[in-house]
């Protein structure tokens, strides 16, 4: 943990280096949402609620969805960027370096500047808080607190996956994108709207739906008190996640590059 | 002390014709090519010792260096270095190795270099004490007192590579792996890091394998040198053995070199 807060100091000063090219990337990201964030605007203007959402409970869904997966990719950026690690060499250095690699990968590549779309993710979400009318009391506050911790570990895993891949393969790791930046977009809804299939397949494949659906239900007032513990499957994807990558090492291990 | 006896690696390496047609077919038959990048290796250096590790582009160098430094496991035989194995015991080894790519730096881009070593020294955990010594002996055998506070990107080839040697040698390694580490450097560089590193293996007793290209280098630091050809060691003797009566070092090579057909 030391190691990653110096890690995250030098990224810092790294980053820092170039401040204009770090506040434009900062205003872009924050736009960026913006933009989706007026799309679901009109369309409330139209539509006043959504299969039973209201606009409030829709920026409630949406603001968490989009603070895990800021906080995921800013800090789990390493992954993402993981193919250029393997390609350039960089991985070589880090198998020589007597750390665990996952912790090196990480300190590679922490992204400030999704600071920006975190900054739209706070801004909508208390908007949402406010819209929604939800009545806070302790359990609810946690319950926010474990979807944005699961769902950070949630798309952290993904990045995993992604990062693990490259070890395979080293091209069409696009589709990657559609659990990525796809469920982000598709995240913006609570996953029931998109009918029982995806629904099943987002509580037993990748468990999208135990980050963001249920817990939500209870903040709603429209399910159990123990949905608000469901957010723990996204450590328990990291799991397997987990496998993948070692599979991956043991695979550089034997054929290098 | 390293150990390596009856290594062997072969990669599978997929093949393919130009052009769209063999493109489409690799989809669904793919062939594979075996290549031996190193068959039954053996050798054994001794502490403190600095070998030269030669051969041409493709000779199986970097498989061996890969191997020695934890980074592949072979498909046969075995290697222990200090009684450790390298792949299966990897940190703990790695904490006892510096090395130096020649061609990939290992500093941080954007920011001064100190503060790419004081990141080393986190993730090497060395003592403050250990690593206020050693800086202070590296930054005064090498001249970097200027150049710590710049950042990498900054600097010249030459500095950054004495900068990139200090930074493999701030944990005290007992082993120093140097991959070309005088490649497009001036001839001022060359010397100054020939010269350091003849004098870290003198007074740390640092054990130093080099490879290289520059036949120079070889002749200015190593005594023992082990030629590796097409996978297989060829020669593991001194200067005079490759020379064999020839003046020019890089002439012996070559003509060894076509004798050896490698």
């Amino acid at each position: 943990m030391v190691l990653y807060i110096h890690y995250f100091k030098i990224q810092f000063k790294s980053a820092m280096q170039y401040k204009g090219s770090f506040v434009l990337t900062c205003i872009g990201q924050f736009l960026v949402s913006f933009n989706v964030f007026l799309g679901v605007y009109f369309m409330f203007r139209r539509f006043h609620t959504v299969n039973g959402y209201t606009y409030g409970d829709i920026l409630l869904c949406f603001g968490i969805t989009l603070m895990e997966f800021s906080l995921a990719e800013a800090f789990a950026r390493g992954f993402d960027s993981f193919s250029s690690i393997l390609s350039n060499g960089m991985f070589d250095r880090i198998m020589v370096r007597p750390r665990n690699e996952i912790l090196q990968v990480l300190g590679q590549k922490i992204e400030f500047t999704r600071i920006g779309r975190m900054l739209q993710a706070v801004v909508m979400f208390l908007y949402g808080v406010g819209k929604s009318g939800v009545e806070w009391d302790a359990p609810k506050v946690f319950a926010v607190i474990f979807m944005l911790l699961g769902g950070t570990a949630l798309f952290s895993g993904i990045f995993l996956i992604y990062a693990a891949l490259c070890f395979f393969t080293t091209e069409s790791l696009e589709f990657m994108n559609i659990l990525t930046h796809g469920a982000r977009e598709y995240g913006k809804y609570p996953v029931n709207i998109y009918g029982k299939k995806v629904l099943s397949l987002c509580t037993f494949m990748i468990p999208y739906a135990l980050v963001q659906y249920y817990p939500l239900l209870y903040l709603l007032d429209r399910g159990n008190l123990w949905y608000i513990f469901l957010p723990a499957g996204g450590f328990l994807f990291l799991v397997p996640c987990y496998g993948l990558w070692r599979l991956g090492i043991s695979r550089y291990k034997s054929i290098g590059s | 002390m390293i150990e390596m006896s009856h290594v062997s690696k072969t990669y599978k390496v997929f093949k393919r014709d130009a052009g769209a047609v063999s493109a489409l077919k690799s989809i669904f038959h793919r062939e594979y090519e075996q290549v031996h990048a190193l068959r039954d290796v053996s050798f054994t250096i001794q502490d403190g010792e600095m070998v030269g590790y030669i051969g041409p582009n493709g000779a199986g160098k970097s498989s061996t260096i890969k191997i020695l430094s934890g980074i592949l496991t072979p498909d046969e035989g075995t290697c222990i270095i200090n009684g450790l194995n390298p792949w299966k015991d990897r940190i703990r080894h790695v904490k006892e190795i510096g090395v130096v790519f020649g061609q990939r730096s290992q500093l941080w881009w954007d920011v001064p270099v100190i503060d790419s070593y004081e990141l080393l020294r986190d993730i090497y955990r060395i003592p403050q004490v250990t690593y206020q010594q050693n800086k202070e002996e590296l930054t005064e055998l090498l001249s970097l007192e200027e150049l710590l506070k710049t950042p990498a990107r900054q600097l010249s080839l030459g500095q950054r590579m004495r900068c990139e040697i200090a930074a493999s040698l701030l944990h005290s390694p007992k082993i120093l792996f140097l991959d070309e580490p005088t490649i497009g450097l001036d001839a001022v560089s060359k010397l100054a890091v020939r010269d350091f590193i003849l004098k870290h293996n003198k007074t740390h007793k640092t054990t130093v394998i080099l490879t290289t290209h520059d036949m120079q280098d070889i002749e200015a630091l190593t005594e023992r040198i082990i030629l590796i050809g097409k996978g297989r060691i060829l020669l593991d003797g001194t200067a005079e053995d490759i020379k064999d009566g020839n003046e020019n070092m890089d002439e012996a090579l070559a003509a060894l070199y076509r004798k050896l057909e490698i």
